[in-house]
């Protein structure tokens, strides 16, 4: 998925706190799809990096998808694959997992629940809030 | 204060490409700095010069391509998502064999490390989107 490459010593001096909030389905529009590439582009930064999944986007991490009646790309493998960018800390709302009857046995890689007041604590750490 | 902007819809369909060209001009205009402007998504549809909206309607292109000459800004188009969107320069036409291309002036294309570095240089980053 990567267009360019960058040098990873040119921002040594500043890690921000960098989360990615996404919220929508992982089909239906592009957002997850392309939130994910700014994700992956982004890791060569060496930042600070949380990733957040709340409202349908929790759906993104679902167990067992399957695109092929679709024709859609079914990219859901490379959150797997996050860990070998150094992309480890995921975080899901507990509401938005109970509102759709969802657990963590359901998500394809470990995540830790958070409710709303911790979720707003998280976000208030954060120097940088992309929200997709 | 150094802001760092990231639209993410196109104009017309959905107000926030407004939105954001407003909070711009009213940045600059109390003296704040522009660092960039990223446009990711659809919002890559803010960068064509085929816009052709009715004569009684803003034009929001144009407001761009205006507001980046006054004020030198930096306008980028992400490539990737350009690229799937049919929004072209040069460069990019002639790499793929395309009979024209449609960047409107002010904007230039180029990958997401520069949403990354916007977002790490400046001392805020807004979003406007859905």
């Amino acid at each position: 998925m990567s267009e360019e490459m960058y040098d990873e010593d040119e921002y040594e001096g500043t890690i921000k706190k960098l989360m990615y909030v996404n919220r929508k389905a992982p089909y239906g529009t592009i957002y997850a799809l392309e939130s994910l590439e700014v994700v992956l582009i982004g890791a060569a930064f060496d930042q600070d990096v949380s990733l957040v999944f709340m409202d349908d986007g929790v759906y993104q991490l679902k167990k067992g998808q399957d695109t092929k009646a679709t024709e859609m790309k079914n990219f859901s493998p490379t959150y797997r694959a996050l860990e070998m960018y150094d992309v480890e800390k995921l975080f899901v709302s507990k509401e938005s997992m109970n509102e759709r009857g969802l657990s963590a046995d359901d998500l394809i890689v470990p995540v830790e629940m958070l409710d709303a007041n911790q979720m707003a604590d998280l976000m208030e750490e954060q120097d940088v809030i992309l929200t997709f | 204060m150094k802001f760092g902007i990231l639209v993410n819809e196109g104009p017309y369909t959905h107000q926030a490409a407004d939105t954001a060209y407003q909070f711009t001009k009213a940045a600059l205009e109390k003296g704040h700095e522009i660092y960039r402007i990223f446009f990711y998504h659809s919002g890559v549809n803010n960068g064509t010069r085929f816009t052709s909206p009715p004569q009684d309607d803003r034009d929001l292109v144009q407001n761009w391509s205006r507001l980046a000459e006054e004020h030198n800004l930096d306008l980028v188009v992400c490539v990737a998502a350009a690229q799937r969107r049919g929004i072209i320069d040069k460069d990019e036409a002639n790499r793929h064999g395309k009979d024209c291309d449609n960047l409107a002036p002010g904007f230039r294309i180029s990958g997401l490390g520069q949403l990354i570095e916007a977002s790490i240089e400046s001392d805020r980053v807004m979003v406007f989107g859905d």
